[in-house]
């Protein structure tokens, strides 16, 4: 008997959204990666995170390399974007923070302002810890920025009327929804959202993120019965792109942050770091993000080969 | 094919003797068309009834083992295409690759690299399983002897021997064969004389052909001589080509039911790229998407901590969380004034209010009763953390023996416990924490400050 490659059928299709003037996500109609199946889509989108402010808390292997610019966003976006061709950066306002620096709305907009005005790659807009702030922020934000089609990270349950309503429907940008790990949640926020007149094209979403090791399989079971759901029952609530922000995660778990005097075993901090944040990324991918948010060069290099590979 | 109830209790002797455990024999015939039961538990059934019941009742994809003793490994046996559908059961395991080619500097480095890699992680061990040996000098007596040197300095390491030379293949299998290696190699040339070796020391034989229908012929070759301890490999050296092969050989197992495909695969990451994170992010994408022996070239902290990490999430069964061992964990150069918390065993909980203490700087304590592995809300509505378990949990660990503080800090979540602890612990005040463990370094930053 001769083989016979089995056959699976999709019905659904991932919606194609753009970002700033040509930067497209989505768009497949088969499982990540899965060319042999179909159209795979547009390739994953990587983009670099750079803060508002000089990132103190970043371990010292990371601060060293952006040193000279990250007291200055519109400085260190070019950095990043001259360097090491990111898709997109995402400009995160930790300076919001109500517990820190406590940044106005109206300083943030101009922050991103002037970043959005030196750069050549699409923005991803991110908040701080506090979404009553962030939707604050991003409505100052998103006006100053009006029509860019730049993404908003993001609208929560407590926070999406806000931010939905000032991002998505006044002035004209992308609404990411945001949901913790849960495919229930995820798809009622993509419906909430979609409620407020918000066309599901103009929207992507973050189903939660955590670093490899650290509850991962819920991660990984969320995006696959997101992705199940969206191509074989063809649930068009939950055809959306996903972006995860691999980066918020993977510097904050021990593995990353532990010095080579803390743990003197491990060896080189740095690798270990880069290491956590290119396993996540890949892990997230292999389950069907769309785009990666990530910090260090050396991770932006190895999983722009890894997609590159899997896509070409 | 797979029968269903009334077929297999057509089978069965119908005599409703509960010795198998079940009321009647149409009760036991349900549960085996479930897969809930093995066949062997009826007494009575013919010798035919139960090669056709086991032949029909076997899962669709075959459970392999290699090695031996304390280091022997099941593979395969999965079910299920994804964690959420049932759960996955056999991990992958990892792999370095030596070849005879290899200088002994290198060989050394790598001996040294995979003995430094052994830690514990949630009550695993983290360690390579797997040493590859690889046969490209065909001369014997340095294979062997590569194979002798690597297996005597790395006693956890079950060799797997690579060469398509019989000869060289048999004298491999003769000196090590106590270890249960893998024997790699049955091609369309030799596989007589391999599954011959691979039976006689009753071996798990890596079967290779280039690409997946030369495969397909093969495998079914093996399967009429009567070997079925199998481990597949499509030929492809790339990233891409082993997606291809790994999830297309995992499919027409488990979704066209077609046994000749069921059986693990092998990835030789090894071979896709020469930088190790290149190497990590291939091996990735094959924990998830289904490798049962991933090769790389080489291990150091850097790929072992998250590749380890991510696979023993993957391989968690969603019906039963990871489970943190009950105890009192220092964090940071805690001492005796140090502030205590506490918190539930459920092995996310604890990684995550660990992670934002030592984020804090603030050296602490975290004391973990037994909660019955849930999170925190679940546990205490399941009754599980209350005044009781905690009181239990610092008796037990003697932590008023171990440390001055009278002050434990309890989640947020759970405020109201407050009184049902300070009942059951006299001489105790207890410090209602925050509700979200992200919010935790700024609350231990000013609970530091205050006491001081």
């Amino acid at each position: 008997m001769a083989y016979k490659m089995p056959v699976q059928k999709y019905s659904g299709k991932i919606n194609e959204v753009t970002i700033g003037n040509g930067l497209k996500l989505g768009g497949e109609s088969v499982l990540p990666f899965y060319s042999f199946d179909g159209d795979i889509g547009n390739k994953p989108a990587i983009g670099m995170e750079i803060w508002d402010i000089y990132p103190e808390s970043w371990p010292k292997c990371l601060q060293e390399i952006f040193k000279d610019v990250a007291d200055d966003p519109a400085k260190w976006a070019n950095f990043c974007i001259y360097n090491y061709s990111p898709d997109f950066i995402c400009l995160k306002f930790e300076g919001a923070s109500p517990d820190g620096l406590d940044r106005s709305p109206e300083e943030c907009a101009e922050i991103a302002k002037k970043v959005a005005e030196s750069v050549s790659v699409p923005l991803v807009i991110a908040g701080c810890q506090s979404n009553e702030k962030n939707a604050k922020v991003f409505t100052k934000v998103a006006e100053a920025l009006a029509d860019k089609n730049f993404v908003f990270l993001s609208a929560v349950e407590s926070n999406y009327k806000e931010v939905g309503a000032a991002v998505g429907m006044a002035y004209g940008n992308i609404v990411a929804a945001e949901s913790s790990v849960d495919l229930n949640l995820a798809k009622q926020l993509n419906i909430l959202i979609t409620q407020l007149g918000i066309k599901p094209d103009r929207m992507v979403m973050d189903p939660g993120c955590s670093a490899v090791g650290y509850g991962f399989e819920y991660v990984v079971t969320t995006m696959d019965r997101i992705r199940l759901a969206a191509l074989q029952q063809n649930d068009t609530t939950l055809q959306v792109p996903m972006i995860l922000p691999v980066s918020f995660e993977t510097w904050k778990v021990k593995e990353s942050v532990a010095t080579e005097d803390d743990a003197p075993e491990w060896g080189s901090q740095e690798e270990r770091a880069v290491g956590m944040e290119i396993s996540t990324a890949v892990g997230v991918l292999g389950a069907g993000a769309n785009a990666v948010i990530l910090r260090h060069p050396r991770s932006v290099e190895v999983v722009r080969n890894f997609i590159n590979q899997m896509t070409e | 094919m797979a029968l269903n109830g009334m077929q297999i209790y057509k089978l069965l002797p119908q005599k409703n003797c509960k010795e198998c455990g079940f009321p009647t024999c149409l009760a036991f015939a349900m549960k085996l068309a479930q897969g809930n039961v093995e066949a062997e538990k009826c007494p009575y059934m013919s010798d035919d009834a139960k090669a056709k019941l086991s032949e029909a009742t076997a899962p669709p994809m075959r459970t392999v083992k290699f090695g031996a003793g304390d280091f022997e490994y099941a593979l395969g046996g999965e079910t299920v295409l994804f964690r959420h559908e049932k759960t996955f059961v056999n991990r992958p395991r990892f792999a370095v690759m030596f070849s005879d080619a290899m200088s002994s500097d290198e060989v050394d480095r790598k001996i040294k690299n995979v003995n430094e890699v052994n830690y514990t992680r949630i009550s695993e061990e983290m360690h390579v399983e797997i040493a590859a040996f690889k046969c490209e000098r065909e001369d014997k007596d340095a294979f062997i002897s590569l194979i002798k040197k690597v297996t005597d300095s790395c006693p956890k390491l079950v060799p797997m021997i690579m060469t398509e030379n019989t000869e060289i293949a048999e004298e491999a299998v003769r000196q090590f064969g106590d270890k249960g290696p893998i024997l790699f190699g049955a091609n369309n040339q030799n596989y007589e004389a391999m599954v011959n070796l691979a039976k006689d020391h009753k071996l798990l034989l890596g079967v290779t052909a280039a690409g997946k229908e030369k495969l397909y012929e093969l495998v079914e070759k093996i399967q009429k001589a009567g070997y079925k301890e199998l481990l597949l490999d499509a030929g492809s050296r790339n990233l891409k080509g082993t997606f291809d092969d790994m999830i297309n050989i995992r499919r027409t197992a488990l979704l066209s039911g077609d046994r000749t495909f069921g059986y693990p695969t092998v990835a030789f990451v090894c071979d896709m790229a020469q930088d190790k994170m290149m190497q990590l992010a291939c091996a990735t994408l094959f924990v998830e998407k289904y490798a049962s022996i991933i090769v790389l070239s080489d291990i150091d902290y850097s790929i072992a901590l998250p590749l380890f990490a991510l696979r023993q999430n993957i391989f968690t069964d969603p019906q039963r969380p990871m489970r943190i061992e009950q105890g009192i964990y220092k964090i940071g150069a805690a001492d005796e004034e140090s502030p205590l918390l506490v918190t539930v065993d459920f092995a996310l909980t604890y990684f995550i209010v660990s992670g934002e203490v030592e984020r804090s700087k603030v050296p602490a304590w975290i004391l973990i009763p037994d909660a019955g592995g849930y999170s925190v809300l679940t546990a205490w509505a399941a009754g599980k953390f209350n005044g009781k378990s905690i009181a239990k949990a610092v008796k037990e660990f003697e932590v008023e023996n171990k440390l001055k503080t009278r002050e434990l800090i309890i989640p947020g979540k759970v405020a109201v416990l407050k009184a049902d602890i300070e009942d059951e612990l006299p001489g105790w005040k207890v410090v209602v924490g925050t509700e979200e463990a992200a919010t935790l370094t700024n609350f231990l930053r000013n609970y530091k400050q205050a006491a001081s």
